[in-house]
């Protein structure tokens, strides 16, 4: 047999029958719905009168926008919420499928509850209502979000007629510098190749740096490939992944995990497979990344100053069009710009993994006086365990507000958001503008960049923090004057 | 769905990059879990002057009169970007759009209008500017034809800018088929696949998900 890419082994198997011209009808192992996109769904398909092929493979949960205060229920901040999360919790009961509800303990964000409870395995064909699906192809899966007329599609028929993309490998090459991240890795990508970069590619990511993430940085990387246009991102799954997917809720167990490993260790691209095209960074000298504008694209270093029309690589219309947008003028550096909030949160960058290394940095430090920082955990399996290692307690003490599980304010659905022209330094994984809040200015960063920001109150590196950012020294003028 | 096969209207030019699914729908407009309802809440971000207001923003294209009874639009790279929700494909539906020209579609949006009775219609950028131009100068009269039978676009002054667009993805839109039902008729080679893949891959197929 020629030599054949990991995504090519993901189509086969799960081609059911050629439909001409690059079009596959593709089997579908596992459905995942929320209660935003996927309720439409299946009420239309209950209208319709047909059953679902497999309720044993579909599950839902309430993420998008269920509150995420303290003592939350059914009631939500977003106008008309309520009939979103009851009419999803009567859709699912009677589709027999597994929702993960508001006081579930398993409730979280779908990509996030996904893979901690292995539902997303390798080698599966994942779907959901979400753009932010390909996420889970961190642990090797074939996941890509859909429509919710796509998703009636895989749950009547258990299948989907798709489009086979073209095939790009993103190799990362060379080795991490000490606090930069997977979040970094994937704003440098779209800042290089632009927010289009990735239209009608199956993104393989692969290469020295990419080996070296643990799970969840990878599931911060393939997180992104939406916003390179990309149909999905994935990886192949590796001894890294075996290890974090053994003994997970639905995870197989016993022999049937020692079957589904030897398979799973097939799941490769062969030495000699050819890709459409391919793609090599090298990360050696990769700084923190953060956004300027309102496009994943405008992401420049953190040293960096905010760029000239030249050096922004977009069209004059829609750098004026940001550069307005974000009350920003040429020439300023990152740093200097004051932030009025902080959010820790989203599918992008709120696991565990990702709680611990901002702990890390708010450790005995406070925010600055006026930012509004919050800490949305990605699903309250995260919660339970951040609390279990006491770090909500140094969230709530640097002035963190430490949150139930959801989607919470990486998006305005018309109940919370941050204020007009306010600047929020965001983990989220969409700049767009009003994205998080009419006219909010929104600068997008990993989980550390989010921390250092809000103790300095101003754009900032965890490496620009010195130990007189305390809790009983905060004086702002002095680290400004330190040059930063 | 309705099948679309020869549209001559009037285009609307919103050529912007990355003009994303929470601008076509805000989601402070998806209100209810219905598929319509939704075309007041279209581009409402840009149409209204105040948020969650319903007072026209006269700058806004589709609020002029030139551009009244708007079938088409012309759009930029990466339209429909961002969120996966169908209620933007709805909404331009229920608004009237029946096709979109643009030099690059997010692949959730193209695949949801395709599923819905809009024409995405990928040309390049300098073909856009070239019929937007021609549009300006008389939205009503210089009207624009999509015809998904010759796959080309016209304008009356400009030669026809021909497009490719997927055997499945057209026939689709030209009978107006129901993709479940088209799929239904290949039941028992799901059925034989399934069967098969089970053998192969047994840890795929749960018992049950109560777990």
């Amino acid at each position: 047999m020629p030599a054949r890419t990991l995504f090519e082994k993901l189509w086969s198997s799960h081609l059911v029958r050629d439909l001409g011209d690059g079009v596959g009808l593709i089997a579908i192992d596992r459905i995942f719905l929320h209660e935003r996109t996927g309720s439409v769904a299946l009420k239309s398909l209950a209208e319709s009168g047909r059953a679902l092929a497999d309720p044993a493979r579909v599950f839902c949960t309430m993420d998008h926008i269920v509150d995420t205060f303290p003592g939350r229920g059914d009631e939500t901040r977003m106008p008309g919420g309520k009939a979103f999360i009851t009419e999803t919790r009567e859709a699912a009961r009677r589709a027999g499928i597994r929702l993960f509800d508001v006081r579930d303990p398993l409730q979280g964000i779908v990509h996030v509850i996904s893979p901690e409870l292995g539902i997303v395995l390798p080698g599966a064909t994942v779907v959901c209502p979400d753009s932010h699906t390909c996420t889970q192809g961190a642990l090797g899966a074939f996941a890509w979000g859909i429509g919710s007329t796509e998703a009636e599609h895989a749950l009547a028929t258990g299948t989907l007629r798709v489009s086979k993309p073209r095939t790009l490998r993103v190799r990362f090459e060379g080795r991490l510098p000490t606090g930069t991240t997977a979040k970094d890795m994937a704003l440098a990508l779209i800042a290089r190749h632009g927010s289009v970069g990735g239209n009608g590619f199956a993104v393989e990511f692969a290469g020295a740096a990419v080996r070296e993430l643990d799970i969840e940085a990878r599931l911060t990387l393939c997180n992104m490939a939406t916003e390179f246009s990309a149909v999905t991102g994935f990886i192949a799954p590796d001894e890294k992944t075996f290890a974090y997917l053994r003994g997970r809720h639905f995870a197989p167990a016993d022999a049937l995990w020692e079957h589904a490993v030897v398979h799973w260790r097939t799941l490769v691209s062969d030495d000699g497979a050819t890709f459409d095209r391919e793609i090599v960074i090298d990360v050696s000298d990769l700084a923190p990344m953060v956004t300027w504008g309102t496009s994943p694209e405008h992401a420049i270093p953190i040293d960096a100053q905010v760029p000239s029309l030249q050096q922004s690589g977009t069209s004059s219309e829609a750098y004026a069009r940001a550069l307005a947008y974000m009350g920003l003028e040429v020439g300023t550096p990152l740093r200097s710009l004051a932030i009025s909030s902080a959010f820790i949160g989203s599918c992008t960058n709120s696991r565990l993994s990702d709680l611990r290394r901002a702990a890390k940095i708010l450790q005995g430090r406070r925010v600055a006086p006026g930012v509004r920082a919050i800490c949305v955990p990605g699903s309250m399996s995260v919660k339970r365990a951040a609390e279990a290692e006491g770090l909500d307690e140094i969230f709530r003490q640097a002035g963190f507000e430490w949150r139930e599980s959801g989607c919470s304010m990486c998006f305005f659905a018309g109940g919370e958001s941050f204020g007009a022209r306010e600047r929020v330094i965001s983990s989220t994984n969409r700049n767009f503008e009003s994205r998080q809040g009419p006219e909010t200015r929104s600068h997008l960063a990993s989980p550390e960049t989010v921390a250092a920001s809000a103790i300095l109150g101003r754009i900032a590196a965890a490496k620009d923090l010195t130990t007189n950012d305390s809790m009983t020294t905060h004086d702002r003028s002095a680290i400004d004057g330190g040059g930063g | 769905m309705d099948p679309v096969r020869v549209l001559t209207a009037v285009a609307a030019p919103i050529i912007r990059a990355n003009v994303d699914t929470d601008i076509i729908i805000p989601s402070r407009e998806m209100k209810s879990v219905s598929k319509t309802g939704l075309a007041a809440g279209l581009f409402a971000g840009w149409r209204y002057t105040a948020i969650g207001g319903r007072d026209p923003n006269p700058e806004f294209v589709l609020n002029q009169a030139s551009y009244a009874d708007t079938r088409i639009l012309l759009g930029g790279e990466n339209f429909g970007c961002g969120s996966s929700r169908e209620h933007a494909v709805w909404a331009l539906h229920e608004y009237g759009i029946r096709a979109v020209i643009a030099p690059s579609f997010a692949p959730i949006f193209f695949g949801n209008c395709v599923r819905n009775g809009i024409v995405p219609v990928v040309l390049p950028a300098a073909a856009i500017a070239a019929l937007a131009a021609v549009v300006q100068a008389d939205p009503q009269a210089h009207r624009l034809t999509v015809d998904l039978e010759r796959c080309e676009v016209r304008a009356a002054t400009l030669q026809a800018h021909p497009f490719r667009i997927e055997v499945e993805a057209r026939d689709m839109l030209l009978e107006g088929l129901d993709a479940i039902d088209l799929t239904l008729k290949n039941r028992a080679e799901i059925e034989a696949f399934l069967a098969h893949d089970q053998a192969l891959r047994p840890w795929i197929y749960l018992e049950t998900n109560r777990r």
